[in-house]
Order: structure tokens, then sequence, then C-alpha cells
């Protein structure tokens, strides 16, 4: 304590600058991080098990996790970016939608690192100079409650069979639910529409209301119980999420249309001003490797470099097990903001005209 | 001193009404006018021409407008029914009907599904023992005349409990005068009864078409949107992922408050008009 009272002006600035040395270099080397914490936000532990993940990184690093407002949108965690930067509970890294993620690097609120597995992330599910990049995916899926339906319709193309009559629903209004528009989408790939072009999906679910297959019941587990929607258009982490839920009660099995795969995606990126920067790349290290993945995986959500762990082998066979054949995910299609601004005009014209 | 006595006492509910109405129908008016970066824009008034809007405009009309009448005469019937009669049975449907009229969003849908859906406990039952086949024969829960069915089930309850103190405002002595000056029955009805039941009964019949006007969660579970409403357009105008347009949320919304008031003016007319034998 004495000591240091007798330090002069210059002797202390000489002591900070040998300690902000010390830092850096700590923050340079990798696995190696001297900060000990980590600021997240927005990350709900029961989604994509980002509990599971967290806990694990904070047992193998030693880093402990400050996790603010698990339920914050996109918009707000780039908020907090803008807001609190400077402070010490500024966040250190961002989960948000690709639009978000585009706005982020423009305003300059992100800053650039390449994970290790950098070249396994698949082109369209990153920003060339690594300011941003894809954590994990979902795709539209049929859940089909096979209790009820004797042959799991595998494509949209299935779902014309007079079988399957009054058993189609979506979950929700596609003007309203984001699932339910991502569902006229995928039929609209499977019938000869684009990413450009969501008209033949709407005109195939008119076709299906016609033929009575569509039933626009708003599709939740209730209905799925008591058998009313027996196949349930959604994406595929909720609807796998429900095999819990029906254990018992009913048979459920999850099935991607391979003939019209359509996806979303999240964006993990670090942020310019983030007060760790160490454990924010040692984060990024860990979410992007195999282990990290596949505990993505785990929760259903597939992960961003899924198609490479495919490849590799490295998924055990009872995870394996619990998911949709994964041939399809391969073909996965993702619509740029400026496409998806097009199809909700297209949607919001059309679907009422041509289904209702 | 009067005025004042006044005051204290209208003075809350005015308090009431401006908050709670006015205020956010202004706000809705001032939303729907301006193009978000501080001008005016008669844009998205335009846009409620737009044939989405305007299938969603009609249908609602009619869906409120016909569960209001069906339900506004059934629920009346149904008063005049109970009315008089003492005993359990009277008593269990004005209970029922409490329930009833409460009862919405989507448990009612779900309740409905699972009676009335294709895998509904009735149907099962129609198609097994009866074999009357609903599904088969056209009807469709999920359609215009399902929904109405659904709408029903709380608009003649609700109408029974606002017209059963109506039906039990009438006295018994009315009818035995009109019967000691030599009143057939049908004299009695129209002339007596009818004109003392008819403003209630219209009020009622008002409210019926205001509250199927604004349902929002039964439909929306029902339907997923595809019966086109109103409330479902401002639903996922306002809150939607997909497409959201809060302008044009409150431009429907303004719409809505302009078929209101229209179907008020409606009323007070025919209430004027219907009102002018007290005056005599």
């Amino acid at each position: 304590m004495k000591r240091y009272q007798a330090l002069t002006r210059r002797e202390m600035l000489k002591l900070g600058g040998v300690a902000a040395g010390a830092l850096t270099l700590g923050s340079l080397i990798p696995g190696r991080a001297q900060a000990k914490t980590l600021n997240t936000i927005a990350l709900p532990p029961d989604w994509a098990n980002y509990g599971e993940i967290m806990a694990t990184f904070t047992r193998k690093y030693g880093i402990t996790i400050n996790n603010a407002s698990p339920n914050a949108s996109s918009a707000e965690e780039l908020q907090a970016l803008r807001s609190l930067k400077g402070q010490s509970r500024a966040p250190d890294v961002v989960d948000v939608g690709p639009s978000f993620a585009i706005q982020g690097k423009q305003e300059g609120l992100f800053a650039p690192y390449k994970v290790r597995t950098w070249d396994s992330i698949p082109a369209n599910m990153k920003d060339p100079e690594g300011y941003w990049y894809g954590d994990y995916f979902g795709v539209i899926s049929f859940g089909v409650n096979t209790s009820v339906v004797k042959k799991v319709p595998k494509t949209w193309a299935d779902l014309k069979d007079p079988m399957y009559k009054g058993q189609v629903a979506l979950n929700g209004s596609p003007l309203t639910a984001g699932a339910a528009f991502a569902g006229v989408w995928s039929a609209a790939l499977a019938n000869g529409g684009s990413l450009d072009d969501i008209t033949p999906g709407i005109e195939f679910f008119a076709q299906l209301k016609k033929m009575g297959n569509y039933i626009p019941v708003d599709a939740t587990p209730a209905t799925v119980q008591t058998g009313q929607t027996p196949i349930v258009v959604d994406w595929d982490y909720l609807n796998l999420g429900y095999s819990k839920e029906f254990e018992g009660k009913l048979e459920w099995k999850v099935v991607v249309p391979s003939d019209g795969v359509y996806g979303s995606y999240y964006c993990q990126a670090i942020s310019a001003s983030a007060p760790n920067p160490a454990s924010a790349r040692q984060w990024m290290e860990f979410l992007y490797s195999d282990e990290g993945q596949l505990l993505f995986l785990k929760g259903y959500a597939h992960p961003v470099r899924f198609n490479d762990l495919v490849r590799r082998k490295v998924i055990p066979a009872e995870l394996l097990a619990k998911l949709p054949p994964s041939e399809p995910y391969a073909k996965v299609r993702f619509a740029t903001q400026n496409q998806l601004k097009k199809a909700q005009e297209t949607l919001k014209a059309q679907w009422a005209a041509k289904v209702g | 001193m009067d005025g004042l006595n006044r005051l204290l006492f209208s003075g809350p509910l005015l308090l009431f009404v401006g908050a709670f109405l006015l205020l956010p129908s202004l706000q809705i008016g001032a939303s729907a006018l301006s193009d978000g970066h501080g001008g005016l824009t008669l844009r998205y008034i335009e846009a409620l021409g737009q044939p989405q809007y305007r299938t969603a405009f009609q249908n609602s009309v009619l869906l409120s407008g016909t569960t209001a009448l069906l339900g506004g005469l059934l629920g009346t019937l149904l008063a005049f029914l109970a009315s008089g009669r003492r005993g359990w049975l009277a008593e269990a449907v004005t209970a029922f009907s409490g329930v009833a009229a409460n009862f919405a969003g989507v448990p009612l849908a779900f309740a409905f599904i699972a009676t009335l859906g294709t895998t509904g406990l009735l149907t099962q039952f129609l198609k097994q023992a009866l074999g009357l086949d609903l599904y088969g024969s056209g009807f469709s829960l999920f359609s215009y005349w399902g929904l109405v069915v659904v709408y029903l089930y709380f608009q003649i309850p609700l109408m029974f409990l606002v017209m059963t103190p109506a039906v039990a405002g009438l006295r018994r002595e009315w009818r035995e005068a009109a019967e000691g000056l030599g009143a057939t029955p049908f004299q009695y009805w129209t002339r007596v009864v009818l004109p003392l039941i008819l403003p209630p009964a219209l009020a009622g019949t008002i409210l019926l078409f205001g509250n199927a006007f604004s349902a929002y969660a039964t439909p929306y579970a029902l339907t997923s949107g595809a019966l086109p409403l109103i409330p479902l357009q401002i639903g996922s105008a306002l809150q939607g992922n997909v497409a959201a347009d809060p302008q044009q949320g409150a431009a429907l919304a303004l719409g809505m408050v302009a078929l209101m008031l229209v179907s008020l003016g409606l009323y007070f007319a025919l209430e004027r008009r219907n009102s002018r034998w007290r005056q005599r």
C-alpha cells in the first residue's frame, strides 16, 4: 500500500502500460484468457441447448458467463451494443438474425474474427470478412402423427394424395407466424418457385385447401394430441422438440420434405467494443468446434457445420437416430433480406385471395 | 353545487372514457395518417380498398351480422321461454349462459375442435352411431359456417343475459289490461310487447355485432387467417413476424371504428323512431 503511494505520476503511467501490455499479450494467446468473464445477451437456456452450452463452456475454461436478458430480440441486442459501449457490462458476443448481422457490420458494431473451423462454414451462412457467421439453422419439416397417418409423406408432392384429407396444418397464419410463412415458401421451392418467387407455394396451398387436405387450424401440441392435425408443417427443431412431449401418447415422426428444403439461421458475432475480447474469441472457438456444434444439435438446432459433421461421421449414432434423415439438409436454401421483403409483399396481397 | 355534483360523479367516467377510448382512437387515427417520418399520407387509407382488405371487411361484417341476428333472435326467444318459469331448468340455463357468454379465445376454439373437429367426439359419434358424416356432407368447423356455429355458442347466451331483465320487466298486469280492453294476443304482442322489447333487443344485437366483430383468438385458432377477417388482418399487421405494417394496422382499425360508429348511429336512429310512442 505504502509503496504505491510513493509512486510518481510518470511511474504510475509506466506501470499501467506494462499491465495493459500484459493483458494484450494474454488475449493474443487463445485458450489462455486472462479475463475470466464473458458477457452474453439474449441466450435463452432452453433454446438451441444454450443452457448446456454455457455450462460446458464455463466448466471447461473457467470463464463465468453473465447472460443478460435471455429473451431479448435481435434488435435489442444491437441496441445493447450501441448504448453500453465502453462499459464493463457491455455484451462481448451476440446471437442475431441475418438481417441484424448485416446491419451490425454496417454500423461498425462487430469485430472480425475467423474461427479455426472457418473453412467448413458454408459460404452462404457467413460474412466473407468474418464479421459474423451463422451458428445454427432450422429447416421446414413435417411433424407426422404416425398413430393416425399410416404412410409418412416424404415430399410436398406427397401431400396432394387424397389419403391426407383434412390432415395437413400450418403453425398459424403465414401472414403472422414466421414458421407458417416459411412453410409456404418451402412448398414454393417444391413447386417450381424460387427464393424470388413464393407464388407457387400460395397456389399449392390453395390447391391443398380445395382438395380438403389443408385445414386452416392453428396447429398446437393440443391439436396434435386430439388427432385434429396429424401432419404439422413447422421448423424442424420445434417439431423435434415435441417428440418428448408426445412420448407415450402417440407416435411422432419428423421428416424434411426433400423437394423443398427452406431454412433460416442465426448468426454469432463479436462486439467491436467487447470488454472481454479474449473470452469472446474463446467462446467462438468453442461454439464452432465439433463439441460446441454437437451441443447445438443436441438441442435440435442444426449447427452451421452440420453437413461437415455428417461427412466426417462425428455425430454419435444415438443422437443421429433422434433426427430426421440428414440428406435433405445438404440442399438447404436461405433467402436474403430483399427476397424476404418481396415474398412478404406477395403473400400479403395473395394469401387471403387465393387460399381464403 | 349542482354542477359540482355532476362533475364529481361524471368526472371519473369521462376520464376513463377519455383515457381508454378517445385517446387510443385518436392515436389510431393519427397513426393511420402518418407516413412514419412525421408527414401525412392517405396511402394506408387508400390501401383499404385493396381486394384482400375489402374481402376481410365483407367477411367480418357478414359473419358478425349473421351471428348477431341469429344470436339476437334465439337469445331473445330463450329469454321468453325461460321467463316466468321457476325451477332448476331456468336456473341452469341462466347459470350456463353466464359461463358460456364469457367463454372465448383459444380454449373455446379448442373445445370445438375436440367436439366438432374432423376427429371430434360429436363428429365421430354422429358418424358411427347415426351414419351421418358431417365433413363428408360439406360441413367444416374451419370455414365460415363453422365460425358461425362457434360464435353462436357465446352470442346466444350473451343475448339471453341481456334480454332476461327486459323480459322480466313485462308485467302481467299489462297483458291483463290489454286483454281486458279487448286486444287479441297478436295485438298484445305487436303493440305492447314489441315496442317494449325492441329497444333492448336492438341494443343487444348491436352489442353482439361488436362482440363478434372484434373476436380474434378464436377465429385465428380455427382458420389461421384462411378466412380473412379484419381483426386477423390487424393482428398480422401489428404483431406479425411476416407482414408487420403498423400504420396499415391502424388504418384497418380506423375502418373498424368507422363501421362501429355506423352501426351505433343506426341503432340511435331506430331507437329514436321507436321511442316516439313513449313521448306521446
